[in-house]
């Protein structure tokens, strides 16, 4: 083992990594971990003091055995004493455990601050320097709090060494980032836009990514960055190559720096000094012109970073949108690099075109290129690869090549991998209707994706094509011809047959005139798919039969046959049992009138875009994969934008008037207690996946639940047995809630078992964890339960909270709805009513906005509107509002994967008794449950 | 920004993470095999980039890898970088990282043949001979990485911090380290001779 001699540093951790590596089984390895952590435990608890050197070879053990995945719960104190050492190496290794395990310990935090505070002051740049790495690689909100103010200080002063300014420009940055509201703007901005003129380069780089993301918050701010953001770029591009000595790079000058640059002036429209914008344009034609030029290196670091420069001018090229000229040229680069040998470009030419489609000037230059992504499609090895040119055809796509398009997709969809599936099928369904002209076209696409790839085919895709083909009376007869021959096939995905029954059931009779397929065919067929078919598409097509009843009556006898049949009559679903005897019912006692008014062919859906489309046409560029994937969140949130065939016609049956007689009459068997029937299973029902003993919500719970959106603490339910109470706080996307189980009786509860229920969307956006509790509970006494709180995303429903247990001999069951709702995660941001406007019009697009305009349920005091405002999470802004009657507000919801930020404004009518209430957040949803959430509480 | 960088061997076994976002440990965990997952069933020469796993924030953001001998170096970025700078910066700090701890010819000698091998694009002819030396020299830079865990993070904090790219002038980065060893070497004699130390 001649490379243990090489851990010449620390023997002992050398001797011990050997160990484990020559561990012959996981369980060999795991009790060589426990039996070095014991032996560093009790190092570390020893009465011999440890020198610097031992606590720094333990700690070092400790990194490693946390790097294989252990969980490391002690040595944080030692780390912290090693940050207060004189010595280097001592400090270094103290930071480093600090950053990669940091504990949210406060008492821990306030040390380490202190040893920050201590290095940051000491004018050692080395000391300094790792003191700005923990701060920035840490980054939490205390230590914002601790050092926002001083770390500025320390960028813009004279005598800071050039490598402090960097750690401390990125320091900032980041900083900045996690809490926007701690970092002050002020004198300093003005010195750090000047820093783009530093000699140093490596200083000019930090401050170009802390400006670039300051400038795209505070615009006004830092819009003298343009200028010197030019001037910089230019004196770079056009300088030789030996100019910049240690930033040439593989003869490119300067590479990162350029594409730092060009990544600020993409935050900013065009200059509007013409000398500027002229020296910019000058800039960018020579990144061009130089991509033309033989290379100067065969490495291929020397391509990569002339690459890099170049796909970052194209970006801010295709950015602005404003030089035909540059764009043209742009997409002819992007055109050669698409037959480039090098796949990594062939990769990033497809991404960079996909956002130049959208712009008109390149729009039809993009299109010239389609053979070769079609090829792309074809012959790429790399499914990456492949998935850029499918988003490239879909941003291409337009009028004129929307067939052959939507011909390639699908036959790229026979052989496309799995996972990119469903997106392509989004895809295809959007163009196949967004560029229509003949809607038989669009039937034919519809029913050969459900052929290719009936198992991506979501609700959705389907529900819309049948809303289209019921507003459409050219397309009908075409469309029940087609899903007609589409289901003589013999193996037939199940989607077509719930598209295939419900086409039938309202436009059968369209082609029962073809002997062919004369209304018993036409049952037939359908009846002999039914017995493969799951409850649902069961359902819907028992509403077809009835609907034939209605159309054919030559087939009533054969279908009354078939509903009276003990397989239907007795099925064991309740939801498809009662539709058997109900429709059996309805077809022997109804007239034809009757019958004809109650299965009437479905009315027009009212005109609106599907939400995949919606979605699309908000964003003026080219969909991005992204787009889709919000869509699809969306769909599973809004399953009533789809026409839900099988409940219509159900409610068909019982709610017009006519047929209230009917149910009288026809005394059908009272319908099976237990849980409410699911309609047809196509709506997402909220208990549906849980276990079917959770009570319904308890009365008051949702006025309970109110109460609780602006306020943390307080009694959540009380009955005669039970009181359930709550406390808790929240940070950022992190919460902890107490829940305090009394029991108000003087016996005992046994098997008490409280459960948190999430449906699946909200498990996805909100993260619970707690422990059980004790299952019995004491009379008089009170348990208490702690919930720890994660908001992953942004998320609309609540939690339910369900306690079963036994009190004397009986069973009870509570259910309650659990106060944690989005705007917990408020953080409230200050701002200038300049500041807040300018935010406000940021934030203008229709779907950002929210409003709500509602009658007051309480007397309309101003200083409990205040206090209601607060308690919300978001800062009261004072003297914001031109009418001082108003109140406004802002701040930003922490969630795992974003920050959203939020403004709001309430304008109370006193007269009318009245509040209109407006959110805007750069997030529909968000802006949507935010508006719900506020506008119960005046 | 630079969300995570990790580097586990073909195997899967983390070698180094670093996160620049807060994970609980678990999720850490989690991400590391998510993300190894993801790269380690693409095919050799296919592109280097692809859309990151849903642990770490889906399509918005991009996983940029290599693959040098057993092992590879990922990092998980957002939409903010420049995929080819990133692809340049891994290139760079492996090496620079190789240079610095393992000092033998032997160590560096198979991963800088193969690197050329890859450039040169004549890979094929002499996999068999990459392969083999490969084979003898089995986890030599693994080895390297783990033994100096301090050195390479070392390195990488003057490349990287809080997620932005700090430096790119290797010449810069070799100042700061030279320094740093000099420290190093100056506070060594204090210690106490190895044989004791365990």
């Amino acid at each position: 083992m001649p490379a243990v001699s090489k851990g010449d540093g620390m023997r002992g951790l050398a001797v011990f990594i050997s160990d484990i590596r020559n561990c012959k089984s996981k369980e060999a390895e795991i009790k060589r971990i426990n039996k070095e952590l014991a032996n560093i435990r009790s190092k570390f608890k020893g009465d011999k003091a440890l020198d610097g050197y031992s606590k720094k070879k333990y700690v070092c053990k400790l990194l490693f055995i946390f790097l294989l995945g252990h969980d490391i719960d002690f040595g944080h104190m030692e780390a912290v004493n090693l940050l207060s050492s004189n010595r280097y190496t001592e400090k270094q290794i103290g930071y480093l455990f600090i950053s990669v395990l940091v504990n949210s310990n406060s008492e821990l935090i306030r040390l380490i601050n202190n040893a920050i505070k201590n290095d940051l002051a000491s004018r050692n740049p080395t000391f300094m320097g790792l003191a700005l790495h923990c701060i920035a690689n840490v980054g939490s909100r205390e230590m914002a709090e601790a050092f926002a103010g001083e770390i500025p200080k320390i960028l813009v002063a004279g005598d800071t060494m050039d490598s402090v300014k960097q750690s401390a420009a990125l320091c900032l940055l980041r900083l900045y980032r996690t809490s926007p509201d701690l970092v002050p703007m002020g004198d300093w901005t003005s010195r750090v836009v000047h820093l783009l003129n530093d000699q140093h380069l490596g200083v000019v780089t930090a401050a170009t990514s802390l400006i670039t993301t300051l400038a795209q918050k505070n615009p006004e701010e830092f819009k003298t960055s343009v200028s010197l953001a030019v001037s910089r770029l230019s004196r770079i591009v056009t300088s030789a190559s030996t100019d910049l000595q240690d930033y040439t790079y593989y003869f490119v000058p300067a590479p990162w720096l350029s594409v730092k640059l060009l990544r600020l002036l993409q935050c900013y429209p065009p200059p509007e000094d013409p000398a500027v914008r002229g020296r910019l344009t000058e800039c960018l034609e020579a990144i061009l012109n130089k991509a033309q030029e033989p290379p100067k290196s065969k490495k291929v670091q020397h391509s990569n970073a002339k690459n890099a420069v170049l796909f970052e001018a194209i970006s801010l090229v295709i950015h602005h949108d404003s030089e035909p000229n540059l764009l043209v040229r742009a997409c002819n680069q992007l055109g050669q690099f698409l037959q480039h040998r090098e796949t990594n470009l062939r990769y990033l030419a497809l991404e960079s075109m996909c956002t130049l489609a959208s712009s008109e000037f390149s729009h039809e230059a993009v299109k010239t290129h389609i053979e070769t992504v079609i090829n792309a499609l074809k012959t790429e090895r790399d499914v990456s690869v492949r998935q850029r040119a499918v988003d490239l055809l879909y941003a291409m796509c337009d009028r004129s090549n929307a067939q052959q398009i939507v011909a390639e997709m699908l036959s790229y969809l026979e052989t496309a991998d799995y996972s990119i599936r469903e997106e392509i099928v989004l895809k295809v369904a959007i163009l196949a209707e967004k560029y229509a002209v003949d809607y038989t076209w669009y039937v034919d696409t519809i029913l050969n994706l459900i052929r290719i790839a009936g198992d991506y085919v979501s609700e959705e895709v389907w529900y819309r094509v049948i809303q289209i083909v019921i507003n459409r009376d050219d397309v009908q007869g075409y469309a029940a011809k087609t899903v007609f021959e589409a289901l003589q096939a013999p193996a037939c995905h199940e989607n077509l047959v719930k598209v295939g029954g419900y086409i039938l059931g309202e436009f059968g009779n369209l082609i029962a005139g073809d002997p062919r397929s004369s209304p018993l065919t036409q049952f037939h067929l359908l009846h002999s798919k039914f017995h493969l078919c799951s409850v649902p598409t069961r359902a819907l097509l028992l509403s077809t039969y009835i609907k034939f009843v209605n159309l054919f009556p030559e087939v009533k006898g054969t279908i009354q046959d078939v509903l009276r049949s003990d397989s239907q009559l007795r099925n064991a679903d309740v939801e498809l049992q009662q539709r058997a005897v109900e429709y059996l019912r309805l077809s022997t006692v109804a007239s034809t009138d009757i019958l004809a008014t109650v299965l009437e062919e479905m009315p027009p859906f009212p005109e609106r875009e599907s939400s995949i489309l919606a979605k699309l046409k908000k964003k003026k560029g080219p969909s991005t994969v992204t787009d889709l994937e919000e869509a699809k969140r969306e769909r599973s949130a809004d399953v009533n934008g789809g026409p839900e065939p099988a409940l219509a016609s159900t409610s068909a049956v019982s709610t017009p008037s006519p047929s209230a007689d009917l149910l009288g009459l026809g005394a059908a068997p009272p319908v099976p207690a237990g849980p409410p029937p699911s309609s047809g299973g196509l709506l997402v029902d909220v208990f549906s996946d849980s276990p079917s003993a959770v009570a319904p919500l308890a009365p008051g719970s949702e006025d309970n639940f109110a109460r609780f959106v602006c306020k943390n603490n307080g009694v959540l339910f009380e009955n005669q047995l039970l009181q359930i109470g709550l406390k808790s706080e929240f940070r950022q996307n992190l919460g902890r809630m107490f829940i305090f189980y009394g029991n108000k009786t003087s016996t005992q509860f046994l098997n008490f078992t409280p459960t948190l229920i999430c449906s699946d969307d909200l498990q996805a956006n909100l993260s619970l964890q707690t422990k059980p509790v004790d299952p019995t509970v004491d009379g008089g006494a009170q348990v208490q339960q702690a919930v720890n709180i994660e908001c992953v995303s942004d998320f609309t429903e609540a939690p339910v909270l369900n306690i079963q247990f036994r009190y004397g001999g009986t069973f009870q069951n509570v259910s309650v709805k659990l106060p944690i709702t989005l705007n917990k995660f408020f953080q409230p941001t200050e701002m200038a009513s300049q500041d807040f406007f300018q935010r406000w019009k940021q934030l203008s697009n229709p779907q950002q906005e929210v409003q709500s305009i509602f009658k007051a349920k309480h007397p309309m005091d101003t200083e409990v509107t205040k206090a209601k405002i607060i308690g919300f999470g978001s800062a009261l802004l004072e003297d914001v509002d031109p009418n001082p009657a108003n109140f406004v507000g802002a701040g930003i919801i922490h969630t795992r994967t974003a920050q959203i930020g939020c403004l709001l404004r309430l304008e109370p009518n006193l007269q009318a008794q009245m509040y209109r209430l407006t959110l805007r957040t750069s997030r529909e949803t968000v802006s949507q449950r935010l508006c719900e959430l506020l506008s119960e509480q005046f | 920004m630079i969300k995570a960088i990790l580097i586990f061997n073909n195997h899967g076994k983390p070698r180094l993470s670093k996160f620049y976002q807060p994970y609980s440990e678990d999720t850490q965990q989690q991400i590391i095999r998510e993300t190894f997952h993801l790269v380690s069933k693409r095919d050799e020469n296919v592109c280097n980039f692809l859309e990151g796993g849903l642990l770490i924030g889906g399509s918005d953001n991009k996983l940029i890898y290599r693959h040098y001998a057993t092992l590879y170096f990922v990092f998980c970025v957002d939409s903010s970088e420049s995929e080819l700078g990133i692809l340049d910066l891994i290139q760079r700090w492996f090496f620079h990282s190789l240079e610095h701890v393992g000092n033998s010819v032997v160590t560096v000698f198979p991963l800088w043949l193969s690197q050329i091998f890859e450039e040169e694009g004549v890979l094929s002819m002499h996999k068999v001979f990459v392969e083999t030396l490969d084979k003898c020299f089995e986890n030599v830079c693994e080895l390297d990485l783990i033994f100096h865990v301090d050195k390479v993070h070392n390195i990488l904090a003057e490349m990287v911090m809080g997620g932005m790219v700090l430096e790119t002038n290797m010449n810069e980065i070799v100042t700061q380290i030279d320094a740093q060893n000099k420290l190093e070497k100056s506070e060594t004699f204090i210690f106490q001779s190895p044989r004791q130390d365990r």
